[in-house]
């Protein structure tokens, strides 16, 4: 579900949020458009409004867990979790994590990977959403999902700033709805 | 300078939030793992307080972050003091036109990143990342912000290793920790 399709049609903040998203041709291969974050944290009201839609949306769904997807999740996933006095978690690359870790493998739009979670982080029956930075094929998500629902946790949510337009309407990832603000742009 | 010596009340709580993991990445490290601060809402929210309280009405317009931690402490703090949020990254990982800088890591040695254009000349930036040891990336990502014209006004870390001494690496730069360890 995209933001503008429900509750925020036509919110001039989205529309700020996107033209202030950076696209970069081929990179990091030809025939890429790469959307490039960077420029929204450098445009400190748009980087504000990005987080507030997110934080309005889900401060009242009694959320106990932010888990951002590394590295671009890094940057939205602790401003949200915060402001709705949830933790933080982490979800990194191999052996970036220094305890007692769960894997889970997943194939990317461009390669293969496998993404990381502390033992402990997470409990039984927490409510949890997912943040990252883009959705295209849904593969890290979906690694995501996996992770916190192998520790028992309900991920109530996907939320990514851009994302493919097949989101759009009902369609769910691994069986989870997706929020995201704006289509990649071109 | 370190809040630890001020004695804030809410020092005691972040300090006793951050697990030690022994022999990560080798033997013979006691790792400084932040993630379980991270757990404790409060203790992360006075961590981001802190450094806020120091820095709103300074003037500050650029927070540089130091990729991958420093992406979880800046971006709330450049969110809080009005300022912009740049990201130093690793080789390959920034899609623009970058400059970079090579260092030397407590622990091998590597390349940071920042895009061209993303600091001005003349604005005054803070460097934040969870911990300081020799202090080699952050003399990395303060020379970058330098050669983009950039004036650093303090790098800001949770945690220092003062036995690594680090700080005396920075140029004579000022750094403000939150919590020492040893």
């Amino acid at each position: 579900m995209f933001a503008g399709e429900n509750g925020l049609q036509g919110d001039p903040r989205l529309k700020a949020i996107s033209d202030a998203i950076r696209v970069v041709p081929h990179f990091p291969k030809p025939g890429i458009m790469f959307q490039d974050i960077t420029t929204l944290l450098l445009d400190h009201k748009a980087f504000k409004d990005t987080v507030d839609i997110f934080v309005d949306r889900y401060r009242d769904m009694d959320i106990s867990v932010v888990a951002g997807v590394e590295a671009r999740g890094f940057l939205f996933g602790p401003s949200i979790a915060l402001a709705i006095g949830a933790k933080f978690v982490p979800l990194r690359k191999p052996k970036k994590l220094p305890g007692e870790v769960i894997s889970e493998k997943y194939v990317l739009e461009y390669g293969n990977d496998c993404l990381e979670m502390h033992v402990g982080d997470v409990n039984h029956g927490e409510r949890a959403i997912i943040i990252d930075d883009l959705v295209a094929t849904g593969g890290t998500l979906s690694a995501a999902i996996t992770l916190l629902e192998r520790v028992g946790a309900e991920v109530v949510e996907c939320a990514c700033v851009i994302g493919l337009p097949e989101f759009k309407g009902k369609c769910r990832l691994n069986g989870k709805p997706l929020y995201i603000l704006v289509e990649p742009r071109q | 300078m370190s809040a630890f010596r001020d004695q804030d009340p809410r020092i005691h709580g972040i300090q006793t939030k951050i697990r030690v993991v022994p022999d990560f990445p080798r033997e013979g490290i006691m790792f400084q793992d932040i993630t379980t601060l991270l757990l404790d809402p409060k203790a992360f929210k006075d961590t981001i307080d802190l450094f806020v309280e120091r820095y709103k009405g300074k003037n500050i317009s650029v927070v540089a972050g130091i990729e991958a931690r420093g992406f979880i402490f800046g971006p709330p703090i450049a969110l809080a003091i009005g300022a912009k949020f740049v990201p130093l990254r690793k080789p390959k990982k920034l899609p623009g036109e970058v400059i970079k800088e090579e260092y030397v890591l407590e622990y091998g040695s590597d390349c940071l990143e920042m895009h061209v254009g993303a600091v001005s000349a003349g604005e005054r930036a803070l460097v934040v990342d969870d911990l300081i040891a020799t202090g080699g990336t952050l003399r990395a990502a303060m020379n970058l912000l330098e050669r983009a014209g950039a004036e650093v006004v303090e790098c800001a870390c949770v945690i220092e290793l003062p036995d690594l001494k680090g700080r005396e690496r920075l140029n004579g730069k000022p750094l403000y920790v939150l919590v020492e360890s040893h």
